[in-house]
Parts: structure tokens; sequence; C-alpha cells
């Protein structure tokens, strides 16, 4: 396990590494560095202040590692829009996207892998058809459109929630959060079912295929000749089987709701890191778009880590003989 | 008719099987698994059912313990558990019959147990899921059962996974939850195929044992004749969906009828001289989705001729021991 | 007792007449009526897109057939002319219908020839991976894995933010999200393949390297390929639309689906919902037949899901 450790972590930095001079390539060496990290309506003593103070008047090789050190300390420039660190303007709006993609997960958690488990063990019955279905529409549907519907149908027809932006905050810890407010449930509903419905398809096959899959293998059948219920069997010996691929790949797609959440928080205006990188594409606001860039790629590969050592955690046959070397 | 008449329901007879006919609705045709099969099981007897893969022994048992999956159903006659038919009846009653009354063993231990589950689990649930016991006392029969067997240092085998373990182990860890509830019928199938020629022998030895220590019936299905000549009472030798001889172990080794069973023994290996050519039963089984009618041995069989175009009924010539054939081996060792 | 009559449906006996691989699968696949429904709908969605110009009352990006005056009309008003919009105009006056005629020929012509251009660069790589093994493998699928792990509207909105807007620009973003898929599919295919007799044999004729990939390997991983392909499509389109609607995608100038809905989302907490309800309609029916299709495709290609 620790060998195992070791090895996986080592990979990440170095993918991390590798990134950050992918990054520093394309913005460095083929864009015009000057452009992107200095605001160019500033005062030209400025600007050559700012040129010196980045380092962009040395060598390629040398630039990149002040890039590096700075990018370690957080200093990522200002951003042109805010002229506050780039870093903290991002900072600043994690915790309503956080909040989304959790409460998105949860929900297609909840509501997937019972679906999932329905649709396995009777799959040849309608009911299955009838959830597939709806699962293809999860995933293929492009979830703005399905978001323009949500608001269509539950803000503008039947009034019932609001269409756009954040509830009422409360600060716990020391950090914002909508949740524990009937406001802020109110407005979080929506964005969470539209972010939900793509992972939580994903999820229903998933459960489904590892259903099938496994109901055919000999331990059910033992298990079935021990006398066991029906409902142990699905619920202890082949959830069990099947819940190490589900909370893999469940770990993956919270770090890829992270990016949809882009769509989601534009077409419901909600104030997260997802709204902010549209917004900055579009006002050119180009430190915050490099930050942003290393920050979440920076978070997948920790995502990615951390599964993989899950994995490995889960799996009895992997865990003990790791342990038996 | 095939076979023995419904025989009399009494307390001597575990097991009777009239007219048994198992089959699988795939889109290439009806596989006949099993066709108007009939045996019967005396308490504390075993039985030993032996045939090539394909036969249709895997199904029959199957059938027995109600675990045939779709596409296969149980299209024609009775199983009689102690007087009481498992055709047809309710799934609850089944379940609480399975582990219990009527157990299984299977083939390859390395599939059978759940390999994300503890032993003690697995042991354990098979319990609960028929008595109400405490959790405590039910490990403690585990601890029991476990002894039983010959696994020396229980606890720490009741804490482990079944990778853990090696094959034969495991199919001791089987062997004892089948024993768990004293069951009256349990259904070996091909237990020690999967294992070790030393380990077969130990396994077997311990699963003799037992028999006769509960007095528990039990279906022997094997492909190896040698396996199960040293371990039954009864011997039914099947071939394409039915049953082709059945009798007393020593009638059907020692003075067998149909050229199958002929064939079947003499091509064990330790059967024959040194030095001579093995012996082989020529051709392969026949298909079961378009058997032809008549006798399925036919086009293998070197004393068959033009009356086994039709099929013969499984008959008693001699007291106890039945075949289905119209040239049977004589005494004097035929063919 | 004769083993034929004996219960249950009996087999019927194969139909006298060829009985192709083609038509075994395209019996497999009219199995499923809601496939075939799915494939009608899609080829007559691709015969207007193709034939649109002719097919619409106006050409909505000629100014010259404009009429202010029957801007922000709901669907089946009658215009100032008599024609009826069937499906309302917007704020510019331009027939709904035509609008999404031309977004939709705009939507599935970027999406289908980032798809074949993704396809052709993506079975090159798998391929070769595939075929030559070793180092090469290792180099290329580490590449596909890596891009993988991405998730594909990341990688479309750095790229375009990098590169900015334009129809080269947003196909070139969607063949870089797709082509890894491709890549890691055919490749798959191909190390199964390679193993067989019939590569050895074509080795054994000594024939070149690339006449033995393209015409003896590739065939035979064409079956998961084909499936793939109808997804991506309809991812493609999805995306576009996705990055449409997000402001950077296509320019203003070439409207495709997407973009009509994102200029429609203004108005819809007014009322004039008809802006990008019907457009996400025309959308949401492409996407999901082209998914359908597929979906029955792979049911009917892939041995191992056989009942």
């Amino acid at each position: 396990m620790g060998v195992f450790l070791i090895r996986r972590v080592l990979q990440s930095v170095l993918v991390l590494f590798l990134m950050s001079l992918v990054v520093f390539v394309g913005v460095y060496a083929i864009g015009n560095p000057i452009a992107v990290l200095i605001d160019p309506r500033a005062p030209q003593e400025a600007i050559d202040q700012a040129i010196h103070n980045l380092g962009l008047d040395r060598p390629l090789y040398e630039q990149y590692f002040f890039f590096l050190g700075n990018a370690l300390a957080g200093h990522l420039g200002n951003s042109f829009v805010f002229n506050e660190p780039a870093l903290h303007v991002i900072m600043q709006r994690f915790p309503a996207t956080l909040e989304l993609t959790l409460s998105a997960m949860v929900i297609a958690s909840v509501f997937g892998l019972p679906l999932g488990l329905i649709a396995g063990y009777w799959s040849e019955r309608p009911v299955s058809r009838v959830i597939m279905t709806g699962s293809i529409l999860g995933f293929s549907l492009p979830s703005f459109w399905v978001g323009l519907m949500l608001i269509i149908v539950f803000s503008i027809e039947l009034g019932y929630l609001p269409a756009t932006g954040r509830g009422a905050t409360v600060s716990v810890l020391g950090v914002a959060t909508s949740l524990l407010t009937l406001d802020g449930l109110r407005h979080i509903l929506l964005p969470a079912i539209n972010l939900a419905l793509f992972p939580m398809a994903l999820i229903i096959r998933l459960t489904r295929a590892g259903v099938r899959e496994h109901l055919q293998l000999d331990y059910v059948k033992f298990a079935r000749a021990k006398g066991l219920t029906n409902r142990r069997i699905l619920f202890t010996h082949v959830l069990k089987n099947i819940m190490i691929p589900v909370v893999t790949v469940m770990g993956l797609l919270f770090g890829l709701i992270i990016a949809f959440a882009v769509v989601t928080e534009s077409v419901f205006a909600w104030p997260g890191m997802g709204k902010l990188i549209i917004d900055s594409i579009t006002l050119l606001d180009r430190p915050v778009i490099v930050a942003y860039l290393l920050l979440t790629v920076g978070l997948f590969i920790l995502i990615n880590l951390v599964v993989d050592i899950l994995y490995s955690v889960l799996d009895p046959r992997v865990r003990l003989s790791e342990d038996s070397r | 008719m095939t076979g023995s008449g419904p025989s009399p329901p009494d307390s001597e007879t575990t097991l009777a099987v009239e007219n048994l006919s198992t089959h699988f609705f795939t889109r290439a045709g009806v596989v006949k698994a099993v066709e108007g099969l009939s045996l019967t099981v005396a308490k504390g007897e075993v039985l030993g059912l032996v045939g090539e893969s394909g036969s249709g022994k895997t199904v029959t048992g199957f059938s027995i313990l109600g675990l045939v999956d779709p596409p296969g159903r149980i299209v024609a006659g009775r199983i009689l558990f102690k007087g009481e038919d498992l055709v047809g009846a309710a799934a609850e009653r089944l379940r609480s019959l399975r582990g219990a009354r009527i157990a299984m063993i299977f083939q390859d231990p390395a599939m059978t147990l759940n390999p994300v589950l503890r032993i003690d689990t697995q042991m354990i649930e098979t319990i609960t899921a028929h008595e109400s016991v405490s959790t405590e006392a039910a490990r403690e029969r585990c601890r029991e059962a476990l002894a039983m067997v010959g696994i020396a240092s229980p606890d720490e085998r009741l804490t482990a996974y079944p990778h853990q373990f090696s094959g034969g182990m495991r199919q001791r860890v089987t062997i004892a939850i089948a024993m768990l509830h004293k069951p009256d019928l349990i259904v070996a199938d091909e237990p020690t195929t999967a294992l070790d020629v030393t380990i077969q022998a130990q396994i077997l030895y311990e699963v003799q044992k037992l028999c006769r220590m509960t007095g528990t019936s039990m279906i022997w299905i094997s492909h190896d004749l040698s396996v199960v000549a040293g371990l039954a009472d009864r011997i039914a030798v099947m071939y394409a969906g039915r049953i082709v001889e059945c009798g007393t172990v020593d009638d059907v080794l020692d003075r067998p009828r149909h050229p199958y069973t002929r064939g079947l023994i003499d091509s064990v290996p330790s059967r024959n001289r040194q030095r001579a050519r093995l012996r082989q039963i020529s051709g392969m089984l026949p298909s079961l989705i378009d058997l032809a009618p008549g006798c399925a041995f036919r086009d293998r069989c070197p004393r068959a001729d033009a009356a086994c175009g039709a099929m013969p009924e499984l008959a008693e010539r001699v007291p106890g021991h039945r075949v289905r054939c119209f040239h049977p081996l004589t005494d004097e060792a035929g063919a | 007792m004769s083993a034929r009559t004996a219960g249950g449906p009996q087999a019927t006996a194969p139909a006298a007449g060829a009985e192709t691989p083609f038509r075994r699968f395209a019996a497999d696949f009219a199995a499923s009526a809601v496939a075939v429904t799915a494939l009608v709908t899609f080829v007559a969605i691709l015969l207007i897109a193709l034939f649109g110009p002719l097919l619409t009352p106006q050409n909505p990006y000629d100014l010259a057939q404009l009429s202010l005056w029957d801007s922000g009309l709901p669907p089946g008003s009658v215009g100032t002319d008599g024609q009826v919009y069937l499906l309302g105009t917007d704020d510019q006056g331009r027939d709904m219908v035509s609008a999404i005629v031309y977004g939709l020929r705009i939507s599935l012509g970027v999406a289908i020839s980032s798809g074949v251009i993704a396809l052709v660069v993506g079975t090159t790589a798998g391929i070769v991976a595939g075929y030559f093994g070793g180092r090469i493998d290792s180099v290329i699928m580490r590449i596909v894995d890596m891009q993988l792990a991405f998730p594909a509207v990341l990688v479309a909105l750095i790229l375009l933010a990098v590169l900015g807007r334009g129809v080269d620009k947003i196909i070139f973003a969607l063949v870089a999200v797709q082509w890894a898929y491709y890549a890691r599919t055919v490749r798959s295919s191909a190390v199964v393949e390679r193993r067989k007799e019939y590569i050895a044999a074509a080795r054994c004729l000594s024939l070149g390297a690339a006449r033995i990939v393209f015409r003896h390997l590739l065939p035979n991983c064409l079956a998961p390929l084909i499936v793939l392909a109808t997804i991506e499509v309809a991812s493609a389109v999805a995306l576009e639309a996705t990055l449409s609607f997000l402001g950077v995608g296509l320019p203003v100038t070439e409207p495709s689906l997407g973009l009509l809905i994102s200029n429609g989302y203004q108005y819809m907490l007014s009322g004039r919902y008809w802006l990008s309800f019907y457009p996400g309609v025309a959308l949401l029916i492409t996407i999901v037949s082209i998914n359908l299709v597929g979906d029955q495709l792979r049911d009917v290609l892939n041995p191992r899901l056989e009942r």
C-alpha cells in the first residue's frame, strides 16, 4: 500500500508539472505574456514595473521558474476587471460552486443508485426500459436546454421557484453557505437538479450494468441456494461488489461536474467559479483565466489521485494482496 | 411410460423425482436439457449422478433446488421432497427449504463465495436466514461447523476473506455451510473437480464421514466414475438429458448393461492395461436442440440397429437395475 | 413420445434465401421500433438540413427579406405580407422556422465535419498504437488517457479562450475533444484483432504495414467505431450548442441552434418563450434521435450483450 501510494503521488506531481509547463508555454511562449498578465490600460511606468516584477525581461527558462514560484505562492496576477489578485477572486466564488456541485452529487446518488438497482434487478420489465430511456435523456440532452426548460416550467409558468441567483447565506465556520436557509434551498433546487441529471444518468447506467452482470455470477446462485432472501442478496452481496466501481466513478464524476457547473451557473446566474470563467473569457480577463486553469487542473489531478487510492482501499483483494508483500 | 411409476411417499424416501423435464428456450431453439427424468434417493443414501458435460446432470441439480434461471424452466414432472412437490411450490416455501433442508455444493469454490464479504458474514447469514438466533450463537455454530470439516483455528478463518484461502479450504467452507442446518438432502455438483487429486481424496473422505454421521442423503454429481465409485451407494448414468442406466454401485460398475456405461468405465485410464491404447467412446454428444427421435446414443453405439430409431424405456430387467436400451449388455460382459 | 412434440415453442428453420450479415444486422436493428423511428427522424432532419434553403419561406440572414413590422410575433401569427409565421418571429422579424432550419444546417455541419476529422485523426492514432504496440502504443495511450481525464467542456472552453471565436476554431476544439475517444476505441479493437491469425497470414505474405493496417485490420474494428461515431456526433451537436449558448462558440454571423437559444434566453422571462423553446426542441430531437440510433446499434453489434 505504501509503495503504491508513493508511486501514485509521484505520478500526480509529474502530471501537475507537465500541465504547468503546457500553461506556461501557452501563455508565455505562444501568447503575449504582457497582454495576458498586465492590464494594458495601466500607465507605461506601471507596465514597465510590472514587467520587471514578473521577470518578463529575463530569458524564457528563468521566466518559467519565476512563474512556477509565483504560482506555488498563489501569485497569479491581478484580475483586470476586479483589480484584485486573480486567485482571490476565484476563491471567493469557490464556496458557491462547491455548494452547488455537492448538492448535485447528493441528488444524483440518492436517486441514481436505487433507480439503477431497480433497473438492474427487474431488467426485463417495462420499468427498466423506462428508467433506461430516462437515463439516455439525462446524459444526451444539453444541460443548458434542460435548465431553460426547468426555468420555463417551474419559475415562469408555475411560479414555484425563483429563476436565477443564489439565496440568502449563512456563515458557517467562516464560509458562507446558502444551504441552511429556506430561501437558499429554494434557489439552489433547480440548478442542483439541472446539474445532477448527467451524473445521475451515468450512475443509473453503471449500477444497472453492474447488477445485471453480478446477478449472473456463481456467488449469487450459491447465495440463493443457501436460502437467502432476494433483498439480502441484492443489498448486501451484489451492492457491496458493485459499489467499488460505482464509488470510484462517483469520485470522478464529482470532478467532472465542477466543470459542467460552468453551464448551469450561466443559465441560473449562480455566482460561482463557472460563471466567473465565462465572464472572464468574454471580458478577456486573462489572469483569471490562467488562474482558473491551473486551479481546475490541479483539482482534477488531486481528485483522480484520491479516487485511485480509494479504489485500492475498498477492494479487499487489492488491499490485502498489497499488504502481504 | 418411463421408469418407475410414482412411488408411494414413504418416510424412507427423501427425494423422488418423477418425469422431470427442464427446457431452455433460447433464440437458437429449445434446448431439452433434462427430459423425462426419474430418480429416487432414500434416506441416508448417496446417489451418484454421472455423465459427460452437457448430459444435463447440473441442470438436474438446479431443478431440484428450484434454481433454474431464465431462459430455462421446468416444463413437466414432479419433484417430491419428503412427499411435498417442489415444482410449482411458492417461492417463499422454496427459499425456506434451500440451505436448511436441501443444500447445494457447487463446483468452483473460487466463484461461489462472495469475494468482498468475510467468511463469517457468509456463514452467519445462512443461519440467520432460517432461524432467529443471536449473532454470537450463530458464530459459535459456525466455529463448530468449520471444525467438523477439518479446518483448524476456525476463529482466524472466520474473519478472513475467501481469496485468502486455498481451493481445498474454500470447498471445505462451502461444505460446512451446506451442513449448517443438518439438511435432509445435499446436492453436490462436482465439488472436487476443481481441486488437486490429494485434496480430492481428503474431501471425499470428510464428506462420506459426515453423511454417515448425520444420515444426510446426497446426490453426488460427477463426470468422474472413479470418484463416485468409492462414495456412492447407487449410481444413475445420464446421457443427453435422460437416465440411461441406474442401479447399485456394484451392479452398474461391475455389470454395466448400457453400452454408454460400458464405454465410460472402459475409458477410465486406470482400468486399462499398461501400454494398451486408451479406449474412447467415438463421436460426440448430440446437440440438445435438434435431437433426432430414438435413442440418443445411437450414433456412437457399436450395437445400434434399426430398432434403435425408437426411444427405449427405462426397463428393469434385473431387480433394482434399470437400463434404457434395446440391446443391453448381458452379464457375460459383451461388446 | 418424440422429442419434437414435448412442450415449448419450436425453433423455426432459418429462412431460405441469402442471409447476408447485412440483412441479419438490418433485421436485428429493426427489432426495436423506437430505433427505427429515431433513424427515420434523423434522416428527415438531415434532409431538411441539406435542402434547407430550398424549403424555408425566407432566408433569415438576408436583411432585405425581413420586415421589422413583423418582429416579436408569437407562433401562428400572420405577417404583414400574409405569410404565416408557424413558429413566430424574433426581435428582428426573422421567421423562426427559417432560422431554425438554417441553424440546424450549421449545427449539423459543424458537428459532422468535426466528427469526421476526429474520426480520421483518432482512428489513425488508435490503429497505429494498436498495431505497432510497444513504445508507440504507450506514448499515444498516455496522451489519450491524460486528455480523457479532463471533461470536454473544460478542454473546449480553454482552447476557445486561447484561440478566439470562429468556425474553424470551434471545429478544432471539437476535434480536440473527440479524437481521444476514437483513438482509444480503435486501439482496443486493434489490439484484439492484431493477435488473430488473418493478420499473421497477411504478414507472412510480406504485405506492407500500411496495407495490412488499412485493408485488413481496420475493417474488422469498424463495429464499435460506428457506434461511437453516432454517439460522438450527438455529443458534438450538444457541445457546440452549449459553447454557443455560453457565448464562446460560433460567432454571431453563423448562428447555430445554440446561439438562437442563447439569443432567445433574455426574452424568456418576459414571456417570449418561443425564441428559445423551438430551437431547443429542434436541438433535442436531433440529439435524441442520433443517440437512440446509436444505442440500438450498440445492442445489435455487441455480441457480449446477447441475451
